[in-house]
């Protein structure tokens, strides 16, 4: 008979070898996928996993994209992470992001077209500023009226979409081609531009940021007071109130930074690759990077490698819909898939399999 | 003057058509964490529903098979998600998102050939005199099934969790897992099959939307509805005749903001169509806060994992 005995520690080992375990998995169910598509299985995960890095036609295109989709990626799962670790769950990143780029975009297209030094810094604090913000409305019902924050969190991306297809129509539309949805181009107005770093790397300031945002969260985390606090609260949430910890400051504090982080996460995509405030403007970052959370294991440098491996499933992705007409809808899929073969493979993390011999006393 | 052309009596019959599939997946997953489980994949289960139902629909030419399916399609992530929180304890907060990600993965994928084809239609219920009563007929009397019968299904589930043995012990599962199975009854089962009614209840929400209210598929076309199912049950206070009210009232905002983009009014449509989120918010926090304190009604084991030791 299988039986399942909790461990009573968490297998080190298995946290560390899950995710990979995970995305094994994840390439065999997404091969079977493949191949139900009527596509060539093998050819399909090569072309997702490995070309866009190591072919020779694609890899001068898609190598910078790689940088250029997991910036943001990781930008906002550091944030979710730690506030899923305090168990807060802001799973609004989403909106956070779309509100941090009106924002950052707001204050370009206020200043336009005057050069100036001073006004790309604004931006990112204003793109900071309004993720800070729209966090802050959960963070703040959570803590003055109980209100649940994963619900508000996520139905205030819906608000945030509504308001972005607003602003491209309506205040921020380009008033030089009123025929088109969309507000300037970002990326013509120097002073406002998140250009390149370094000629085709894929390197812009959101990056760096990521870089950063990284190395803090890490040392936060571990060296940190509020990193232990916030650890406590997760594992222990009465053990952390006797000790002082108070859940109100927690909240706001992890909502505060996850949002603040979405929101640079979104003012440099709209001031770079994204480049103007469109209907289309949001593509999904704010939700996968859940997922780049997870497969972190809610871990900063983890979240760098996983952050890098779902942007290259964007990039493979996009690669797969033009060689192989695979529909782009399947690396959603891919990406869903993954989030469960490694919440699934977790339960060996908490508990043992135990083969028993029939009935024992 | 303009909002004097908004028919009452139409306006009525729209509202119940609007409520009714959050309704029907509010109603599911009110049973669901009344047996102490929080299924926060409902988003996902609902654009299943929705495509699944649509996909058999046009395939079979009967709207009444294409919902059956939709049940199916929501019951099989419900069972992905039974499988996953009861058998392997994960926890349920991040195995609900995954849920509602891979759905909308997954629909988006099945769903692409269906894109621009209109379902076979689904009729109006014949209820012969009683649609010819004046205001009331044409509100209440003009209806397809499905409308009765998420009602009848609130009915049933009132009844189910009050009186009958069955949902009794579902409850006990909900407030104190672990006292229900030291009088031995089975928390893992029950908890699998409130998932599974769950999920088709989602799917059967969703299936209403492409089948009968839009009638259309497109991708993630669920736009929040199972999000606002979620917050619906919160509204309801685990009470089943409650979430019809809040449904009903949630239905007759969205179609007031219907109307109003529809006569013309001079505030822009997007900021229309924030209406029912925000709305959502406001109650919910009315509901969390306060001396009524619904939340306190939460069921005691939602959202606690279970595994019997011995």
């Amino acid at each position: 008979m299988i039986r399942l005995e909790k461990r009573k520690e968490p297998s080190k080992f298995w946290r560390i070898a899950n995710p990979f375990l995970a995305v094994i998995l994840t390439m065999i169910a997404g091969g079977i996928m493949f191949a139900a598509l009527g596509k060539d299985p093998v050819a399909a995960i090569r072309l997702i996993f490995f070309d866009p890095i190591f072919s020779e036609t694609f890899a001068s295109y898609s190598r910078p994209q790689l940088l250029i989709k997991s910036a943001p990626l990781i930008l906002i799962a550091v944030g979710l992470a730690v506030g899923f670790k305090a168990n807060i769950w802001n799973i609004g990143a989403e909106g956070q992001y779309i509100i941090g780029a009106l924002f950052g975009a707001g204050v370009a297209l206020a200043f336009f077209p005057q050069p100036g030094w001073y006004i790309f810094p604004l931006m990112i604090l204003a793109g900071a500023f309004g993720g800070f913000l729209w966090a802050m409305i959960p963070a703040i019902l959570k803590t003055r009226f109980n209100t649940n924050e994963i619900l508000v969190s996520l139905l205030l991306v819906y608000v945030a979409e509504r308001l972005l297809a607003a602003m491209a129509l309506g205040l921020m539309r380009n008033p030089d081609q009123p025929g088109f949805p969309g507000s300037r181009d970002l990326r013509r107005y120097e002073a406002a531009h998140n250009a390149e770093l370094f000629a085709n790397t894929g390197i812009h300031w959101g990056v760096v940021a990521a870089l950063i945002a990284v190395i803090f969260a890490y040392v936060m985390m571990t060296r940190h007071m509020l990193g232990f606090h916030v650890q406590l609260a997760g594992q222990a949430p009465r053990a952390a109130r006797f000790g002082g910890v108070s859940p109100t400051r927690l909240v706001v504090i992890c909502l505060g930074i996850s949002g603040a982080l979405a929101g640079l996460a979104g003012l440099f995509e709209v001031s770079g690759p994204g480049g103007q405030v469109r209907i289309e403007f949001a593509s999904g970052y704010g939700f996968t990077a859940i997922i780049v959370a997870f497969l972190g294991r809610l871990n900063p440098i983890g979240i760098l490698l996983a952050g890098l491996l779902l942007g290259l499933t964007y990039i493979g992705g996009e690669l797969s819909q033009m060689m192989l007409q695979i529909p782009g809808a399947a690396i959603q899929v891919f990406q869903g898939m993954l989030l469960f073969f490694l919440l699934a493979l977790d339960f060996q993390t908490n508990y043992r399999i135990r083969l028993t011999q029939g009935a024992r006393a | 003057m303009i909002l004097g052309s908004i028919n009452p009596a139409v306006l009525m019959a729209a509202l119940m058509v609007a409520a009714t599939p959050i309704l029907l997946a509010a109603i599911g997953e009110l049973v669901v964490e009344k047996a102490g489980v929080l299924n926060l994949g409902v988003e996902g289960m609902m654009i299943m529903g929705a495509c699944i139902g649509f996909i058999v629909a046009v395939n079979t030419g009967s709207p009444l098979i294409g919902f059956a399916g939709a049940a199916l399609g929501g019951m099989a992530l419900a069972l992905l998600f039974a499988l996953l929180t009861q058998a392997l304890m994960t926890n349920q907060v991040a195995s609900g998102l995954a849920l509602t990600l891979f759905g909308l993965g997954l629909t988006a994928l099945l769903g692409q050939r269906y894109v621009g084809v209109t379902p076979p239609r689904t009729p109006k219920l014949d209820l012969g005199p009683l649609s010819e009563i004046p205001f009331l007929g044409r509100a209440l009397f003009t209806h397809d099934i499905v409308v009765y019968l998420s009602i009848a299904l609130v009915g049933a589930v009132w009844w189910f969790l009050k009186y009958s043995r069955a949902g009794m012990i579902l409850r006990a599962v909900g407030e104190n897992h672990d006292a229900a199975h030291a009088l031995g009854y089975h928390v893992k089962r029950v908890r699998t099959l409130a998932i599974l009614f769950g999920g088709a209840c989602a799917g059967l929400g969703g299936a209403y939307l492409s089948l009968i209210r839009v009638p259309q598929w497109t991708e993630g076309m669920t736009v929040g509805a199972g999000w606002i199912a979620l917050a619906l049950v919160v509204f309801a206070s685990w009470r089943p005749w409650r979430a019809l009210a809040g449904a009903y009232l949630f239905g007759g905002v969205v179609v007031l903001q219907l109307n109003l983009q529809a006569v013309g009014v001079k505030i822009p449509v997007e900021y229309l169509s924030m209406s029912p989120y925000l709305i959502t918010i406001l109650v919910l926090v009315i509901i969390s806060s306060g001396k009524a304190r619904g939340s306190l009604n939460a069921p005691g084991s939602l959202n606690r994992p279970f595994h019997a030791s011995s």
